[in-house]
């Protein structure tokens, strides 16, 4: 990790208030950096807060329920103290975001080229003429045939990968600093899901901007990310550089993670299973979180959260049965 | 003989009519294709969105008419059954779909929604489908006492095993999983395809199992038929076809899939260009206008499924003369040592870990 990191997320806690009154904990002091030119996987199964934590670096998360706190330094700023009117300066601008779905995150009736342009503008200034000049060319970029003409046309028309191509025109548009995708293959079929990653490889060659990598998908982490950093119920179990975590990995849930895929090249006759379920979050357990369905656990796990401690030198892990192997060996 | 032979499928669904309803347009989904499945084997059908892999899956329960085609099940024409053996077959062959939040009915109870299959084939009189339903229930690894409770009191991955019981409910020979995995997290998603398979060895069970996710299909297919455009490509074991893909379409599906290994080898083909419409299939071969190997008889010509003999067919002129398909399939290497210890450890027999393997490391760490 270089000395001053792009990104420096410290503490971050976020609670929604429900309707009924009830609070969930969202995300519970969560630790992250990411450098310049890095890129970070954030994984994690549904509900571990592994895209609100990305939705609250945006600023986009519903003032009125979501109680954030903690810090986010990025570019000499802290976001969660920014006036709105700053964050939208940096919105589209040095911060970007890819979102899951690109149908839904497009509108359906401006042409990609409006939509386009329109971040040019906002953010550039500048002629028409020379911001459309410039979205044809971010087009081509992103691989997308005859973008003369494409650029004009609605996105109904395009297909499902032509439209996460647009999404990414359109995040690096103003060559962002920093780009959050959250899950942006997973939608797609996978010799789409090639392209894309295929992209995304020589985008961030290109500009240099860091990336995280928001996903499910231990495959598509393996193939993009330099450090990976896994959720589970609001908190950052596990934290290591991506060989590390696939070779070694020092949280029993990440284990179970790794074990849960059925692998190419390993033809088992059953796959490993995390029995149990993710614990209530508005009503975290007092220990470790995941001790109700580790099989690794101890009474002294029940008793207190256990820490965030370095196993070795960039590897972090929330256990204290860390380091694992000497529960194999 | 086989438990399901199809001949010859074609679906056509007509895309646009004009003022007077004649069809102007057709969406050519499914266009001649022929497999066969035996009692207690899987076949997956895989290939990307719009191939026509659902709606094969689809023609084979009637639950859509084909245009032409056969369909044998044990030996029976399926296509000439009138509306009451239709729905009598329909005991012997079940589906179960992607999404277990859309197909199960949130205003019936667990008991209920089992209750019904169990009625309508009149296969448990009244007085005993209680017994029977929490038998279904311990089947699938749920407990009895859910049967009172509605879908919505469940999470993904035990609706999705509701969905299974109600499918095993009839008994059937044949289930038809769409995308059965899908929409689950990977922790769940081992979990149900698990079950599948105890549920396959324990009652004999065949599967068509439609796929996008090709790790997901080598774990758990014997026989893969590879669809693009309304028609089968490649069909083979499942070790063959992923040790050798002969057809260029396979190839590059099976270069992309994304392993779970950092700087894992590989050879990934990026195929250029965008997925032809159904509307309008290229001529010739349909995967020409992508294809790296096109030559000119590709354009004009369309290739058959042609056999190797021992099994293995591939519709593509060039068959013989394509590079080595060595190294095309992504090696992830398996586990590492220390990996495949602490998997063992984390999922091993129950004994392992509650006896002899946490405890004892419990009460003395090394």
């Amino acid at each position: 990790m270089s000395a001053s990191p792009l990104i420096e997320i410290r503490d971050l806690r976020i609670r929604f208030h429900g309707d009924d009154g009830r609070v969930t904990h969202a995300v519970d002091g969560v630790d992250l950096s990411v450098a310049n030119g890095a890129t970070l996987g954030l994984v994690g199964e549904s509900g571990c807060g592994k895209s609100v934590t990305s939705l609250a670096i945006m600023g986009l998360l519903p003032k009125q329920s979501a109680e954030i706190s903690g810090a986010i330094r990025f570019d000499g700023f802290d976001l969660l103290k920014t006036p709105d009117q700053t964050l939208r300066d940096l919105r589209g601008n040095r911060l970007a975001m890819i979102f899951q779905e690109p149908m839904t995150s497009l509108n359906p009736s401006f042409t990609i080229g409006d939509q386009i342009i329109e971040t040019i503008l906002r953010h550039r200034g500048g002629s028409r003429k020379s911001a459309r000049q410039r979205a044809i060319e971010l087009l081509r970029r992103v691989h997308i045939p005859s973008p003369e003409r494409r650029i004009d046309e609605y996105p109904h028309k395009l297909s499902g990968g032509m439209r996460q191509r647009v999404m990414i025109a359109m995040a690096l548009a103003c060559d962002p600093r920093l780009l959050i995708a959250d899950e942006p293959t997973t939608a797609l079929d996978v010799t789409l899901q090639a392209q894309i990653l295929e992209l995304m490889r020589e985008l961030k060659a290109a500009s240099g901007a860091a990336i995280i990598l928001i996903t499910h998908d231990l495959g598509v982490v393996a193939e993009v990310c330099d450090e990976v950093a896994v959720m589970y119920a609001g908190e950052i179990v596990e934290r290591a550089p991506v060989d590390e975590l696939f070779a070694t990995p020092q949280h029993p849930y990440t284990v179970g993670l790794l074990g849960s895929i059925p692998r190419l090249d390993h033809r088992a006759e059953q796959l490993a299973t995390i029995e149990g379920m993710v614990p209530n979050m508005a009503q975290p357990p007092a220990g470790c979180r995941f001790a109700a369905r580790c099989p690794f656990v101890l009474e002294a796990c029940t008793r207190a959260q256990p820490p965030l401690v370095e196993v070795s030198p960039g590897h972090l892990s929330r256990c204290i049965r860390a380091p694992l192997e000497l529960l194999v060996s | 003989m086989a438990l399901l032979e199809v001949e010859g499928l074609v679906k056509h669904f007509v895309a646009e009519r004009s003022l007077f309803g004649r069809a102007l347009a057709h969406v050519k989904a499914v266009d001649g294709v022929s497999f066969s499945l035996e009692a207690g084997m899987t076949l997956a059908l895989v290939g990307e969105s719009g191939c026509g892999k659902s709606t094969v899956s689809r023609l084979v329960l009637r639950l859509i008419e084909p245009d032409e085609g056969a369909i044998r099940f044990e030996g029976r024409d399926l296509l000439s059954l009138d509306a009451n053996t239709l729905r009598a077959f329909r005991r012997e062959a079940q589906i179960i779909f992607q999404d277990p939040y859309a197909s199960l009915n949130p205003r019936m109870t667990v008991g209920q929604i089992l209750t019904e299959p169990l009625a309508l084939h009149n296969l448990v009189p009244s007085a005993q489908r209680h017994e029977r339903v929490a038998e279904i229930l311990r089947l699938v690894g749920l407990e009895p006492r859910l049967a009172r409770r509605y879908p919505h009191e469940f999470s993904g991955g035990q609706r999705q095993r509701i969905a299974i019981a109600r499918a095993l409910a009839v008994e059937p020979k044949l289930i038809i999983c769409d995308e059965p995995v899908s929409a689950l997290d990977v922790s769940i998603r081992s979990q149900i395809l698990n079950l599948l398979r105890e549920l396959q060895d324990r009652l004999g069970l065949a599967y068509i199992f439609v796929s996008h996710d090709l790790a997901v299909v080598k774990h758990i297919a014997d026989h893969v038929a590879v669809m693009n455009l309304g028609q089968i490509v490649e069909t083979a074991e499942a070790d063959a076809l992923f040790a050798a893909p002969g057809h260029p379409y396979s190839r590059a599906l099976l270069s992309a899939i994304p392993v779970p290994k950092p700087q894992a080898k590989r050879s990934r083909i990026v195929l250029q260009g965008e997925i032809p419409s159904a509307l309008n299939p290229p001529p010739g071969c349909r995967f020409h206008t992508r294809c790296p190997y096109v030559i000119d008889r590709c354009r004009s010509e369309m290739p058959q499924l042609v056999p190797d003999g021992i099994g293995h067919a591939t519709a593509c002129h060039r068959t013989s003369e394509l590079p080595s398909s060595a190294a095309i399939v992504p090696s992830d290497g398996g586990f590492s040592p220390v990996l495949e210890k602490l998997v063992a450890a984390f999922s091993g027999s129950p004994e392992a870990v509650r006896g002899g393997g946490v405890s004892s490391l419990g009460t003395d760490p090394a």
